[in-house]
């Protein structure tokens, strides 16, 4: 990826391409770049009345921290609920990896391509697919109470009432279960290029497994683990479906309130300014993922 | 590694296919319930029925038209726009070129519900009406990134030397393209394709946002989720599936016959 040969074409013409490069860069300006730029404006303004979307710009700051005031909590619950997904969803996608990445053979790219498979399917479908697996008759919370385990996750409040459907742990299981391609993907690349003769060295020199694995395997997946965990949070934080569809009425996250400001309040002003606090606080995690590691885990997806 | 822990992390790896296919195997067999109220939610007794009569419910049909006629044209203007991009990045390396990619990364890389939002601020400021071109943009731009990564990553082996070759044994500009640079590049524009498609026919979030009165797919089902699941749903779900699969499979052979050759 990195210092390339340089092709004789690309050395002919040392200019930008910018025929090739202008309408899809004007895209992205019109309807990325422009959109974001004007929820600054519109984040302070006040609705005109509360029937339209209109709105009037008055400057007003107070919107910031009105948002903050009242959704604070919700902010804090969305984060530790998608940090807890991605704690999930990571112990079970790192084995997964390494498993593919040592142990896939010419079959890599199949067994690759089955982890990406199932969200070729309607993400809204997976999810309702999802509440019948979770129902109190399901197969989830058969196979639990079949095991003795229902009353020790009641007492840890997995459950409440004997129910998983409708509560907080529902959506992160939705969220955890959404991510695994996410980690899988990198988790990949960056396995990849371990060097197989370098495996065989460490298990001469640094004798056993668990040596290989803290001294090789885990400081080389770094790039593939920052990259996955940060695609995994970002989604997670704003997700939408999960918390509708699987949680209860006070499971709601980030990405409800503003749905519900926006499309049921109308106070798009505040719902701006909330989107904004969001967008800044996951871009701060992009810039510090890529300045730490480069983009080819991020992009490899 | 020892035995051992090369079992237990077969063990593993098998337990994490089973998780990742669950909701799958429920789709799938769902389109064969026989459901006895409105709700397809739980098991009741096999039938073929669903799948012999998949579009007797009119109102889903026109939702998974619609959502099939926006994913391809959102999926042709990803693919076109985003195909120029990644040409255009792979042949020149120099200053920008990070600024450029970090633009196209951070659309990916952003929540999707401030996108969402972002773009229906925008509309309403422009007194743009929502509808079938507000979706149209919405949806071209978030695949574009996808696209021209998805290029960009394929156009990494691509040799451009091939088309200087081409002009220099006296081909002209639209022989070359037609016969040495279109070939290269079409297993990445068919990949690219696919994956906005099926990225479009996906969402649900920014279309919500942006859609006025068109009802896609998703939209469809999210509104009928407390009135109505009927087996369609899932039959259509298991469709969109098996067409997945099957173009995955086109893709991985025709990239393993590139791979050879």
């Amino acid at each position: 990826m990195n210092a390339s040969p340089r092709s004789p074409a690309a050395e002919a013409r040392p200019r930008w391409p910018w025929g090739l490069l202008a309408p899809g860069l004007l895209w992205l300006l019109l309807w990325f770049v422009w959109p974001l730029a004007a929820l600054l404006p519109m984040s302070l303004s006040e609705p005109r009345d509360r029937f339209s979307l209109a709105v009037a710009f008055t400057g007003r700051l107070a919107n910031y921290g009105e948002v903050i005031q009242q959704y604070a909590p919700t902010l804090l619950r969305s984060l530790q609920m998608a940090g807890l997904a991605t704690l999930i969803a990571l112990l079970i996608a790192y084995p997964l990896a390494c498993w593919i990445s040592f142990r896939g053979g010419r079959f890599k790219g199949m067994l690759l391509g089955l982890v990406v498979v199932p969200f070729f399917t309607s993400y809204l479908v997976r999810t309702i697919a999802w509440t019948t697996l979770l129902a109190d008759q399901g197969p989830v919370l058969a196979v639990l109470r079949a095991l003795g385990l229902a009353g020790g996750l009641e007492s840890i409040g997995v459950l409440s009432d004997g129910r998983l459907l409708n509560t907080a742990a529902a959506v992160v299981i939705g969220l955890a279960y959404n991510m695994l391609p996410y980690l899988v993907l990198p988790l990949v690349v960056s396995l990849e290029s371990i060097d197989s003769q370098l495996l065989e060295a460490a298990a001469d020199l640094l004798a056993g497994g668990f040596g290989t694995f803290s001294r090789v395997i885990w400081p080389l997946s770094l790039p593939g683990l920052t990259a996955g965990v940060v695609l995994s949070l970002i989604p997670g934080m704003g997700d939408v479906v999960n918390p509708q569809f699987l949680g209860g009425p006070n499971d709601r996250m980030i990405g409800n309130a503003i749905q519900n400001l926006v499309l049921v309040q109308r106070q798009v002003p505040k719902a701006a300014a909330l989107a904004l606090l969001l967008m800044t606080l996951m871009t701060m995690a992009v810039l510090a993922q890529v300045r730490r590691h480069g983009s080819r885990e991020l992009t490899a997806s | 590694m020892s035995r051992i822990g090369a079992r237990l992390l077969t063990l593993w790896a098998a337990v994490a296919y089973g998780l990742l296919f669950a909701p799958i195997m429920v789709i799938v067999l769902f389109s064969f319930n026989l459901p006895t109220g409105r709700f397809n939610l739980i098991w009741k007794g096999f039938t073929l029925e669903n799948w012999r009569h998949p579009f007797q419910d009119t109102a889903l049909t026109d939702a998974f038209l619609a959502s099939l006629a926006l994913a391809l044209g959102a999926s042709l203007i990803a693919t076109l726009l985003g195909g120029l991009l990644a040409i255009g990045l792979s042949r020149h390396r120099g200053r920008g070129h990070g600024a450029i990619e970090l633009l196209l990364v951070l659309p990916l890389t952003s929540p999707e519900i401030v996108l969402a939002s972002s773009l229906l601020n925008l509309f309403v400021l422009l007194n743009l009406p929502r509808g079938f071109g507000s979706l149209l943009i919405a949806h071209s731009l978030f695949c574009l990134s996808f696209a021209a990564l998805t290029l960009k990553a394929r156009l990494g082996g691509v040799d451009w030397s091939l088309e200087a070759a081409a002009s220099d044994l006296g081909a002209s500009p639209l022989r070359t393209f037609a016969h040495i640079t279109l070939p290269l590049l079409a297993p990445g524009l068919l990949a690219a394709f696919l994956l906005s498609f099926s990225l479009s026919l996906d969402d649900y979030i920014i279309s919500a946002f942006n859609a006025g009165q068109v009802i896609l797919f998703p939209l469809y089902i999210a509104g009928a989720f407390q009135r109505e699941i009927s087996p369609q749903i899932h039959v259509m779900a298991t469709m969109v599936l098996l067409a997945s699969v099957g173009l995955l499979g086109l893709g991985l052979g025709s990239q393993r016959g590139t791979g050879r050759g």
